[in-house]
């Protein structure tokens, strides 16, 4: 028989019995639409992961001071080999692919000013520092290289930190007490927001790591800086950027050929695909879940065709004894199983975007929609109406047309 | 010897019925044949085994013993599948009950059998659905429904569905049973005008009134052919119709 009539004939049959119909395409439906929206929101959340990572500037690569060998045992970070300002100094001259160098000395300090006092993160960088890190000021301006070279106590602050002490007035040019020592604030930060972990990227003050290292007493004592970080020329030269940092500082530590580096080079890249692997498997939990009831439905296609062969027991007599062959009977019953599932596909993907539409507009989780998957979970519909479509389609095949004519 | 001269041919066939310890010998060494262009009614009562040829000669069924021919071709070597070609090619079937698909027009209806023929060198289906639905007297009414029909009308698509193919022959089940008594006088009109135009016709029927249209009666006993006997005074439906004589009973059984 040729698809046109097979088609027709599917359509006659579904549309004959409405209500039993849309039922059976109900479990077809909330898969396809549970499978879209689930894999939607963990898009959503990958997507907003990703884009925070991004903003942590994308060509950025951060030098890790490594865990160090003695006589065969690991040490922490903290007990090996630090990194210096003279690590930063080599690189600053010798290291052709970075376009900024910036130390970063860490600390957590108590400061006064404004209206209150404040728990708050200090950090000490370059002056190309926002450069790295792609981050604007939304008023007043950042420090120079010259403020770095004279240690002047000059700062600029995050977001936080204005609206705990400074609400009321403009934070640029007022004084600040860190840990007692008088610093001008010259800049305030612009809002980052959540970072990609939920701290609070906006709760800091950055100052000249030369201010922080030799002015601000209880901050390490000798030239320990935690991070050294990098802004590589472009994105497409992370590698090589990452292969020359490697050189130049196995140069600085004077590494013997064949040994451990003791320092650690990471790009955002591997950040960003640690993160990417975590979001996936949430991902990949949520559609699996999603794909179960997609499965339940096809049970529900396959009860109702096992139905439908016995009712239609008569038809297929009369098929047969005017000259269709088993296999004539076993396409038209899967073609059915077949438009049952696809249409039940078609509205769960119209449902799922219409769902997916109001998770957007009731909670603040981001969600994506991607075409592939939408294909692909109307595909895996088709595919069910096959797998579920294929037993009862072959029972009807296989009827004996005398007793198929018989029965009434 | 299965030259085109006998459009049936049986040699001998039995069936056996083997429902596990119980063995029912539907046929016994049936020998059958019938020639292009006859009218054969075939009569019995329930359990003589009637249904049982009837399914044999439609190759719905295969004899367990014996061979049997239809237009040359051995049809008991035959699978599934050949049988359900040789089913579409060579035979037209006509039910009691009319067995129309319902919710599908008697267009759709008649045009079924070329839907599911494989032969591609079959010319225009619609125009050959129409022919057929002309020859019965249906060309107006091909578009309607099943249920918006009367049960002549009925049959008569059916008898259109079973000719369009241009079988070998024409095996009718009681195709009067569910008629009343004109409209089965109609019916077998059609099928004495279908007869008259080259078409070989096998009727099983219970009612000699029925059985006196036809040109040959075979009666069937317990598996066996007791009678096969042309028939003498034969009737003349269209005739009957325009005089109106027909028994005023019905057409049951004789006594």
């Amino acid at each position: 028989m040729k698809w046109k009539n097979l088609i027709k004939v599917a359509f006659k049959s579904i549309v004959k019995n409405k209500m039993r119909t849309l039922l059976t395409m109900l479990g077809i439906i909330i898969g396809v639409a549970a499978v879209i929206v689930m894999v939607a929101i963990g898009k959503g959340a990958e997507k907003r992961i990703q884009d925070q990572i991004s903003s942590m500037g994308t060509n950025l690569i951060t030098i890790f001071p490594g865990s160090m060998q003695s006589r065969g045992v690991h040490m922490g970070p903290d007990q090996g080999v630090q990194l210096t300002l003279d690590d930063v100094e080599r690189i600053r001259r010798n290291a052709t692919l970075a376009l900024a160098v910036s130390p970063m000395v860490r600390s957590g300090a108590q400061i006064i000013g404004g209206s209150g006092n404040w728990s708050t993160s200090v950090w000490g960088v370059s002056e190309q520092y926002l450069e790295i890190r792609d981050w604007p000021l939304s008023a007043g301006e950042f420090f120079s290289n010259t403020d770095v070279r004279a240690q002047n106590k000059v700062c600029v602050v995050g977001q936080t930190i204005v609206k705990n002490l400074f609400a009321n007035e403009d934070p640029v040019g007022q004084q600040l007490r860190v840990r007692n020592v008088p610093f001008k604030i010259i800049g305030v930060l612009k809002e980052k927001g959540q970072g990609a972990f939920g701290q609070d990227q906006d709760d800091l003050l950055i100052a000249p790591y030369s201010t922080v290292l030799y002015r601000l007493s209880g901050v390490s004592g000798h030239e320990h800086i935690h991070q050294i970080l990098v802004r590589a020329a472009s994105l497409g030269q992370m590698e090589q950027a990452q292969a020359e940092l490697t050189s130049i500082m196995r140069e600085a530590h004077r590494i013997p050929e064949g040994a451990d580096d003791d320092f650690t080079v990471r790009n955002q890249t591997d950040i960003a695909a640690t993160a990417q692997e975590t979001s996936n498997v949430l991902t990949m939990l949520l559609a699996s879940i999603a794909s179960i009831s997609l499965l339940v439905g096809g049970i529900g296609i396959m009860n109702i065709m096992l139905v439908s062969v016995t009712e239609r027991t008569h038809e297929i007599g009369i098929r047969m004894a005017i000259g269709a062959r088993g296999r004539d009977i076993l396409v038209q019953f899967l073609i059915e199983a077949v438009v049952l599932s696809l249409s039940g596909g078609l509205i769960g993907v119209l449902i799922g975007f219409l769902a997916t539409w109001i998770v957007n507009l009731a909670t603040d989780w981001n969600t994506v929609i991607a075409p592939l998957n939408v294909l692909l979970s109307f595909g895996f519909a088709g595919a069910v109406g096959i797998f579920f479509g294929y037993y009862p389609a072959r029972k009807a095949a296989a009827l004996n047309p005398i007793e198929a004519l018989r029965y009434e | 010897m299965n030259g085109p001269q006998h459009v049936i041919r049986t040699e001998r066939i039995g069936k056996i019925y083997d429902s596990g310890e119980v063995q029912v010998e539907a046929l016994k060494e049936i020998d059958l044949r019938i020639e292009p262009g006859e009218m054969v009614a075939i009569m019995g009562a329930s359990g003589s085994g009637k249904s049982t040829m009837l399914n044999i000669l439609g190759c719905l069924d295969q004899p367990t013993s014996g061979d049997y021919y239809l237009d040359g071709i051995h049809a008991n070597e035959l699978d599934r599948d050949q049988l359900a070609d040789i089913r579409n090619r060579k035979i037209g079937f006509v039910f009691q009950g009319f067995n129309l698909l319902s919710r599908t027009t008697a267009f759709e209806n008649v045009e079924l059998p070329l839907l599911y023929s494989r032969r591609p060198e079959d010319g225009d289906p619609a125009a050959a659905t129409r022919r057929a639905l002309e020859r019965v007297g249906l060309a107006e009414r091909m578009h309607h429904f099943p249920n918006q029909l009367s049960g002549g009308q009925q049959q008569r698509v059916a008898i259109a569905r079973a000719l369009v193919n241009q079988p070998a022959i024409v095996l009718a089940d009681e195709p009067t049973g569910n008629l009343d008594t004109r409209t089965s006088i109609e019916i077998m009109a059609t099928f004495q005008e279908l007869n008259r135009q080259g078409i070989t016709l096998i009727l099983v029927t219970h009612e000699h009134d029925i059985a006196d249209y036809c040109k040959r009666i075979i009666e069937f006993r317990d598996g066996r052919i007791i009678r096969d006997l042309a028939v003498a005074g034969r009737r003349d439906a269209g005739a009957d119709l325009g005089t109106g004589r027909w028994p005023a009973g019905g057409l049951g059984e004789r006594p």
